[in-house]
């Protein structure tokens, strides 16, 4: 056989330059920067990066970003998961439209989300006017960043769960209901099991993406410290009036959180591949 | 089976209210403000010079991603899928890490990093050439962001258009260089044009990365989210719900196109 015939297990001048620019690559615009931040936070000591972790308004915006994340989840997942099971196993008229248009949350900017949900929710509009006109705020509140969180992160959870539905046999369902198992039963015993790896996976992608999540949230929620402010605003903010080394302590904090749900993902996609396989 | 059926539509109805009013109403929304703007005014606010820079920012940037990462992640899914050497896992993992990046902090790196004061930053300041604050930082920034999609996208095309076919090329006499053009990258087309979609689709759009990077100078370094924004928060509402209609459109078209890929390739 050509010795060229087989790259794969001797690697001739070209592969290596091949390989060579994909490190360079990743280097220069992932490995670099990641580093760079970490030497520069670690600069001042760790008793000044904790410092700077641990101010108030900081813990605030981790806790208030943690805390509608997790909202969010709770919501997307029962949310997500009934959306995947209506449009796998219900046939009605605009299904294709609507499965369609469940990833448009992806392909629409964050800014673009952001002024949308305050067109509708906004003081001025018609649905907020009336909140308003009771005394409660939808945006630059608390709702206002769940709501902008659940837009944002509402296809993770169908999408994770749907292949799985597809594939899933309906004969279990069949012998657990010939075996007298009521619907209810059968829909916690048998399809939820069955289901848990991808809608955990769905769930962790959200929450990873909610943890970040700028654009949409700065419009809706506004800068307002102790009341909206998320960590990613906080960053922003810390950026904006030249202090970025109060900056560096959440954003050390983020860029670990963003190590630990990518590593938590890639564990949850090997179980439930092995899932699928038994 | 009478109460099934009520289950059944009653889950339906559930569901098919909450998209709406979740994803869909938020949408007829901008729509129903740009009609209260009037069409000419529409227009007219996207005509503005601060408008139209930021249109052209945007596409300039836009198109360097493309075709940057288009090389770069032909090139990954190559050296991923085909070569063997160790630590392919890791770099695998690290492909991803930009997905799981906040913007902004993904902004803060670059600063850091290309900055005045950074690394490589301060090494090119000495040259005259400014990243940070300019256009180069904008366009380092969406790259960042947009980086996995070629790479992700290509890659399991790859693995299943298989080495045969190319094995075929080299043993009928072709170069390394004719087996790539006119055998993997034709096998690997639907893949690219995908990967690339995805890419333009959040290169228009991103924000927290760029407004980092570029200190948001108005008509210097204001991309269209930008100047959406800086609209938004000058109170100049009809100018950024147009200009949020119209990436809403492109954004529209775009979802359409990958939905005609992935019907056509017939993945899912």
């Amino acid at each position: 056989m050509n010795g060229r015939a087989s790259p794969s297990n001797r690697a001739t001048n070209s592969d290596l330059v091949l390989r060579s620019l994909s490190f360079g690559y990743i280097g220069l615009l992932i490995v670099l920067p990641i580093i760079a931040m970490v030497v520069r936070s670690l600069e001042g000591g760790l008793a000044a990066l904790w410092a700077d972790m641990t101010l108030p308004p900081a813990i605030y915006s981790l806790k208030l970003t943690i805390s509608t994340a997790l909202i969010m989840v709770a919501i997307n997942v029962v949310t997500g998961t009934a959306t995947a099971w209506v449009l796998v196993r219900y046939s009605f008229p605009g299904k294709n439209l609507m499965n369609a248009l469940i990833d448009l949350p992806f392909a629409m900017p964050t800014i673009v989300t952001g002024i949308m949900l305050v067109a509708v929710y906004g003081p001025r509009s018609m649905i907020g006017g009336f909140f308003q006109r009771y005394g409660y705020e939808i945006m630059f509140n608390k709702p206002g960043i769940i709501l902008a969180l659940m837009f944002v992160t509402f296809p993770f959870v169908v999408r994770a769960v749907q292949p799985v539905l597809i594939e899933m046999d309906k004969d279990m369902e069949e012998a657990a209901r010939t075996l007298g198992a009521s619907s209810v039963t059968i829909f916690l015993r048998v399809v939820i099991p069955s289901l848990l790896p991808s809608i955990l996976t769905g769930a962790a992608l959200s929450f990873s993406r909610a943890l970040g999540e700028f654009g949409s949230i700065i419009m809706v929620a506004g800068n307002i410290p102790f009341k909206t402010q998320v960590a990613s605003v906080y960053i922003y903010g810390e950026i904006e009036s030249y202090n970025p080394q109060g900056a560096l302590g959440l954003s050390v904090v983020l860029l670990l959180f963003s190590f630990v749900t990518l590593m938590v993902i890639n564990v949850l996609q090997y179980w439930s591949r092995r899932h699928e396989k038994n | 089976m009478k109460r099934t059926d009520i289950v059944k539509t009653l889950l339906l109805v559930l569901v098919t209210g909450w998209f709406l009013v979740l994803i869909m109403v938020p949408v007829f929304g901008i729509m129903q403000e740009a009609i209260k703007f009037g069409l000419a005014n529409v227009l007219s606010s996207l005509m503005t010079p601060h408008a139209r820079h930021a249109f052209l920012l945007t596409l300039w940037i836009t198109v360097a991603a493309v075709v940057i990462n288009s090389i770069f992640g032909i090139i990954l899914a190559v050296v991923l899928v085909k070569q063997n050497f160790k630590g392919k896992l890791f770099i695998e993992g690290l492909l991803d890490l930009p997905f799981a990046v906040s913007p902004v902090v993904a902004g803060f790196m670059f600063i850091i990093l290309f900055g005045p004061q950074g690394l490589i930053g301060s090494w090119f300041e000495g040259q005259g050439i400014k990243i940070i604050y300019a256009l180069p930082g904008m366009i380092i920034a969406t790259l960042f962001v947009t980086l996995p999609f070629v790479a992700r996208e290509v890659m399991p095309v790859l693995r299943e258009s298989g080495l045969e076919q190319e094995e075929a090329a080299y043993v009928l006499g072709a170069s390394r260089w004719q087996a790539f053009w006119r055998v993997t990258l034709p096998s690997v087309k639907w893949g690219l044009i995908y990967g690339v979609t995805l890419t333009v689709a959040r290169a228009i759009g991103e924000f927290g990365a760029v407004i980092v990077v570029s200190g948001n100078i108005i008509n210097r370094t204001q991309t269209v989210p930008l100047h959406i924004h800086q609209e938004f928060t000058d109170f100049n509402y009809g100018g950024a719900y147009s200009a949020a209609l119209l990436l809403a459109v492109i954004s529209f078209t775009l979802l359409i196109t990958l939905q005609t890929i992935y019907r056509r390739t017939d993945r899912v």
